[in-house]
């Protein structure tokens, strides 16, 4: 539980990202919460709330919003995933996404650098576990793996090491000076993300790192709704833990992905980085109630 | 049956036929990636450690764990009689899956004995116990080694540190988490 100066500097620091992307011309929007049907992803367990289910992410109603002609938007929303509970994560846990038309992942790291020398400027009681002046690393997952594991980024994920890898070997290590941008990731991961051009066996997705905990998922959307469906029906096949999920197309968010041609998205945990800005260790000490402090 | 959500801090679980106990736990998901539930477990039998990273799809049998209050009756050797307060079955323990354990057992004494596949793995004492110093060496005035402690030795054959000022026939309380010396007793 955070204490009065706590929640003090969490207004603040809600305060100056909103400030910081409206000063950026970015309009804030707010969608639904509780979604008839989300986007199919096999490693995220959904918590069903009546005949809906709650966001796990407002990604899809963000790039509708794209579609419908905004060019830049941003959300700060809760969202939920069932069975996320350790010292990073929270079922419920507060996201900030933010999309721009007509750009790519590179336009988004440029976002991540000035957002946090913004914040630096605006909050100065917080601290910052990483150096922001110098240039941020930038580092591909295959550079990672070659650097950091015995063996190499596509021979983990032929033998389903990729994730343990990178949680035991690679994360620990990144963010440590300034902070690191991992990107390039295999198409196989990055279902909504663009193929690199001259590069078909990545994606143009990255995630940032501090102090070796990640803070933000951001890629080059993939444009193409055929694509996508194939995509989606891929997904939908490996996923076994349905809990009573229909596997059913999101068809308005697909037709809408037609009228768009280049856009890309970040998502970005506000907990996590709100506890690095307090020097916190444990998710629960940035938040107002952790999950044990509540009535039950 | 146990599945990889259901692992904590504490948590008791059958590996390879051994019952283990979770003595870290960490849950971590990467970014898209799947969840992976980092584990340090330690063997309740041979007390070995294990580090394990599992998946959502693992699964874990109860280990057969019971926990019955027993009394302590005698030791011959190396053997250690307890009995069952219920069914007045008994059981030996041996001193060494008693370990340091066995420094605080007085006759009589009531505590809880935890089977494995109805072998006893473990006992668990009260915190502290009262035992009777029965070897003190005087305290030597003037003695300029700087320290104020002695060792004396209790009934069951412990030594331990004590302030001076215990003698020979004194109760003292021990905690036996630590071994420690807390107080004297007066009876």
């Amino acid at each position: 539980m955070l204490d009065q100066e706590g929640l003090h500097l969490r207004a603040a620091f809600f305060r100056a990202i909103r400030l910081f992307f409206q000063e950026q011309g970015f309009l804030e929007v707010d969608t639904p919460i509780r979604q008839p049907l989300l986007i199919p992803e096999q490693n995220i367990v959904p918590i069903p709330s009546g005949t809906h289910f709650l966001q796990s992410s407002p990604e899809l109603y963000m790039k509708r919003l794209l579609a419908a002609g905004c060019e830049r938007i941003f959300q700060i929303c809760h969202c939920f995933r069932q069975g996320e509970r350790g010292r990073l994560h929270l079922e419920e846990f507060v996201m900030l996404e933010w999309y721009r038309l007509d750009a790519d992942y590179a336009d988004l790291m440029t976002d991540c650098e000035q957002l946090f020398g913004f914040l630096a400027g605006e909050l100065p009681g917080c601290i910052f576990p990483a150096h922001l002046d110098l240039g941020w690393e930038r580092l591909t997952v295959a550079e990672a793996f070659a650097r950091y594991c015995p063996i190499s980024a596509a021979e983990a994920l032929a033998v389903d090491m990729f994730d343990q890898l990178l949680v035991e070997q690679v994360e620990p290590r990144l963010g440590l000076n300034t902070p690191t941008f991992l990107c390039d990731y295999p198409l196989e991961l990055a279902s909504l993300a663009r193929q690199k051009p001259g590069q078909p066996e990545v994606a143009e997705r990255f995630e940032l790192y501090v102090s070796g905990i990640e803070l933000a998922n951001g890629f080059s959307e993939l444009t193409d709704p055929d694509l996508q469906r194939k995509r989606f029906e891929e997904e939908y096949a490996t996923m076994e833990n349905e809990r009573g999920r229909q596997k059913k197309m999101p068809e308005h968010f697909l037709e809408d992905l037609g009228k768009i041609e280049q856009a890309a998205g970040i998502a970005m945990g506000l907990d996590r980085l709100f506890m690095l800005l307090l020097g916190r260790k444990k998710i629960d000490d940035a938040v107002s109630f952790a999950p044990g402090e509540l009535d039950s | 049956m146990y599945s990889a959500s259901d692992l904590r801090k504490g948590l008791k679980v059958l590996i390879d036929g051994a019952p283990y106990v979770v003595t870290e736990f960490d849950f971590s998901k990467p970014g898209k990636g799947q969840a992976l539930y980092r584990c340090k477990l330690r063997n309740m039998i041979t007390g070995n450690q294990l580090v394990q990273t599992y998946r959502s799809n693992d699964k874990f049998d109860k280990p057969a764990l019971e926990e019955r209050k027993m009394q302590f009756l005698y030791n011959q050797e190396n053997e250690y009689h307890f009995m069952d307060n219920e069914n007045f079955d008994q059981i030996v323990i041996t001193r060494e899956q008693l370990g340091d354990n066995a420094n605080f057992l007085q006759d009589n004494m009531e505590l809880q004995v935890l089977l494995f596949e109805d072998k006893p793995i473990d006992v668990t004492l009260p915190i502290f116990v009262n035992l009777l110093v029965t070897v003190a060496e005087p305290w030597a005035k003037g003695d300029t080694s700087g320290t104020d402690t002695k060792p004396v030795t209790v009934e069951t054959g412990y030594v331990l540190n004590v302030p001076p000022f215990v003698v020979e026939g004194d109760k003292i309380q021990i905690d036996t988490r630590t071994g420690a010396y807390v107080t004297r007793v007066k009876e």
